[in-house]
This record gives structure tokens, sequence and C-alpha cells, in this order.
């Protein structure tokens, strides 16, 4: 059977908008949390985010390094992000030059979970003040999920498959695992698969707190917000950003010398059936996914020692948990299980895509990140190692990356080291 | 230079983010300055914002050059 192994990395974020950069500020505890800045947020209920920094910012994202002039105005900021990731992956796998027959053979899969929301509003406002005519041209296509998969295949010739997933909170796992199997049924020899997310505006904030999604008491203890497993987590913070991977069959890897950080080995799927925004509390759909996964690596709990959990910092996480616990049985006192969603909030579409990324990093440093703020762990939480405030360091051979969707949808991956 | 061509070169190179010196007034936006046609559409539309004048679609298709655009454009003011 083809094996598909990951190549190259590419990340935008709240913390950081290189790989090291990031994965620094992650091991340092850092938080991306603060006001939001993008709009006047006086009047909403949530009025933080973790929001990418301006390029003048120490770890800021400069759009103008991978991303034309004229393309920066015509689409929304998710797609700036997803292509930018798209050719940081491309730059560390050493594959920004490729011959014909190769981008024959590589297509992209980089979705997002709900699209250029600010754009819709903002070019919305413009329709209703100032008429039809004055809608910009490139409305639809600088808007569209699709886009950055379309718009990086363009960039770089890539005329393999070309796909991009939406499956809300899940589709950055959903990506990488639908473009794993592309690899495996031999339909590309490379893929860059991932997700990307912005939706920090007043429609997307408004949206999300109104289905009481968002924490809405932390609004003077930005940093403080995003709290997965601790006693007082209130809602989720909103993040924004891409992560990107190149995945790569094996043989095609090794035949060019490629470094290779890790190998894709289980990828499972399920879905609740339960109700649009809220998890079954038995989550048997999160426990069915995540044993398809195993089950497709040929693993059990015990291989396992790092799972990146989908936490929120919602009344799901317990819930979560639960499932692990149920799954794993004994073999949970073995294995780390925290959120980096605490230090970058909830990416949305691109988090199942960044956090595959801290876990393919957390097997190449032999070290797991932490889960911040997680003061006083809520009941249920006993007896399992939640990585609290500090990065630790541990045997990492094999990893579990757990996303859950609305819609009731859920993905699991694991990678391990080849 | 005109008044109205400063106007129309500075659209140009903001909305195609081409250097300035490409924008002469005999350019075509499609040959010289890589636009496509949906690229001509938002600049007719930046166009009409900035001199208050309406450039039906018929007279926008005739639009191939910088210097089509301000002869139009001058010739409506």
């Amino acid at each position: 059977m083809r094996r598909v192994v990951v190549t190259g990395l590419g990340i935008v974020s709240p913390l950081g908008a290189d790989i090291e950069t990031v994965w620094k500020n992650i091991l340092a505890s850092k938080s991306g949390a603060g006001k939001i800045t993008r709009f006047d947020a006086s009047d909403q209920k949530c009025q933080i985010a973790c929001e990418v920094k301006p390029a003048d910012h120490e770890y800021g994202f400069d759009p103008n390094k991978r991303v034309d002039h004229k393309i920066q105005r015509q689409v929304d900021p998710f797609i700036i992000y997803g292509i930018d990731a798209a050719g940081q992956a491309l730059e560390d796998a050493g594959l920004t030059e490729m011959d014909d027959a190769t981008k024959l053979r590589a297509g992209c899969s980089i979705g997002s979970g709900i699209g250029g929301l600010p754009g819709i509003e903002s070019e919305s406002l413009i329709l209703a003040e100032k008429g039809p005519s004055r809608v910009s041209p490139h409305f639809v296509h600088g808007r569209l999920i699709n886009l950055i998969s379309g718009q990086v295949s363009i960039k770089y010739g890539l005329r393999g498959p070309n796909h991009a997933v939406v499956t809300a909170c899940s589709t950055g796992a959903h990506s990488i695992g639908d473009a794993a199997r592309m690899i495996r049924d031999d339909d590309a020899d490379i893929m860059l698969a991932g997700g990307a997310e912005s939706t920090i505006c007043p429609i997307g904030i408004a949206g999300f707190a109104q289905a009481r999604a968002l924490n809405s008491s932390f609004n003077d203890r930005p940093e403080q917000a995003s709290r997965p497993y601790d006693k007082d987590r209130d809602g989720f913070v909103m993040g924004e950003g891409a992560g990107v991977v190149v995945l790569e069959e094996y043989e095609h890897a090794k035949a060019r010398g490629a470094k290779i950080y890790a190998e894709v080995v289980g990828y499972g799927l399920s879905g609740d059936a339960y109700h649009v925004t809220a998890p079954d509390p038995q989550m048997d759909g999160a426990f069915r996914s995540m044993s398809a996964a195993l089950k497709k690596a040929g693993m059990t709990p015990a291989d396992i020692d790092y799972i990146n959990a989908h936490g929120t910092s919602t009344m799901a996480d317990t819930i979560e948990l639960g499932a692990v616990r149920r799954l794993f049985g004994d073999a949970i006192s073995n294995v780390s299980m925290s959120s980096t969603k605490s230090a970058i909030g909830h990416l949305l579409g691109g988090a199942g895509a960044v956090e595959a990324i801290f876990c393919i990093l957390s097997i190449r440093d032999q070290i797991v990140p932490p889960t911040l703020n997680l003061d006083n762990p809520d009941e249920g939480t006993e007896g399992v190692d939640l990585v609290p405030h500090v990065p630790r360091k541990r045997q990492v051979r094999a990893v579990l990356n757990n996303s859950f969707g609305f819609g009731g949808t859920n993905a699991s991956l694991i990678m391990k080291a080849l | 230079m005109s008044e109205t061509a400063d106007r129309v070169k500075k659209i140009v190179i903001e909305h195609l983010g081409v250097e300035a010196d490409k924008v002469t007034e005999d350019a075509s936006f499609i040959d010289d300055l890589g636009a496509d046609s949906l690229d001509i559409v938002e600049l007719v539309m930046a166009f009409e914002e900035e001199f208050g004048v309406e450039i039906p679609d018929d007279a926008a298709e005739k639009i191939g050059t910088v210097k089509d655009a301000i002869d139009y454009i001058d010739s409506k003011q």
C-alpha cells in the first residue's frame, strides 16, 4: 500500500507567521489573545479574539511576502493566509520548482469552515447603500472556500486533484485526511493540505456570540479567556490564520531525499446525528472517529503518546475527555493531552490543520505543548495529564489529533515518527 | 499631463499593482498591464466613482488603453 508522509509545513497564526516563531511562542506559553482591533467591538458581548498580528508586530504577518498585491485587494483574508501558508509549506519541502510531470501529480486540499465572511458582510453593506452596480466583480471568487486551493494551484501550476473541504471546525483535519487518501489511492504523489479561516468581523463575532459559543466574561482579561478544562471556562476565543502541510507519497519523498517529519497512519471520520451545535453527551461520534483512526493505523491506545484535543474552552471539553477515557482505558495514564486553542484561540476551519502541525512538531522535538490557564481543572479531569501551563518534555512516538464541528462532524488523525 | 490623466493613472497603479512608469498613455490594460476582463470591470467602477460619471457597458468594452479611459472621461466632463 502507498504510504503518506509529511515533508513540509506552513502556518499563519496569532502567535506568528512562520513555523519556528509560532512553535517557540507556543512552548513559551504565550497567548495570542487581545482586545479586537480589526473593528470597533464595543457593542459586542465578546470583545476579544486571537488576531493575526500586523507586519510591524514582533511576530506579525506580512502578506507581501508571498501574495501578489492585486490578489490581496480582491480576496478575503482567509485566502491570503492560505496562499502564504501553502507557499511556506512548499518552500519547506523544497518543492517550489517542480517539473511538469511532477506538477501533474501534485494537488491541493485546502478548505475553510465559513469562507469570506468579512467580505460578504462589507459587500452586502455596499449593495444596500449604493446598489448592485457597485458590488465588486471579484466578490464571488474572492470569498469562495475552494479559492485557496484554486489560487495556490494557479500560482504553482499544480494540476492534480483540486479539492476543498467544508466541515466547520473539522475542516483542517478532514482536509489532511482526505488528501492522504488521495495519495494512498494513487490520485496524486504530492498534496498541499490544510485549512484557513478569518471571521473576526462584526457579523462573525455577533453570530457565534448569539449561538452562545463564544466567551463573554473575560473582556478585561483576554489572555485568560481560552481555558480548556478549567472550571471557569465560558466559551471559545475566536482565532484566525491558516495551516498547510505538504503530504507526499513515501517512496516519492525518499527518492528525492526529502526531509520527512512524520507519517500519516490513521484517519477516522464519523457523524453524531444528534444536534447542530451541541455535542452528543456520550460523545459516541468522537469515540468512533478515534477508534476508526486507531484501527486504520493498526495501533492500540497504548501506542499514542500525545493527543492534541479539540478542547475549545466550552462545556464540550470534558465530554471529549470522557470519550478519550472510554477508548483509552488504563492507557490513559501514559498519554498527555492538551489544547493549543488555549494559546491561539479557535481557528475554526484552520484549527485541525495548525493543530496537526503542532502534533508533528511534538514528534520532531519530543515535547508536548501546554494547556494555558488551566488553574482549576474541572470535575472529570482527574488522572489525565492535561499539560497545564508549561510544555512537557517526553517521549512522543505517535500523536492523535481530534477535530469536531457544528453539524456533528468528527475527524481524527494519527501521525507517527517514521 | 492633464489632471484627469494623473487621477486615472493613480487608480490603475493601485488596482493593478503595477509600477508607475509602466502606466503610459498607450499602455493596454490587458497586453501591457496584466489585467483580465474582471480587472477592467473593477477599473471602470473605480473611474465612475472617482469622476462621478457613468460608463455604460458598451462604452466600457471600447476602453482598451489608459488613453481610451482618459479620453472617454474628458468627453463626459
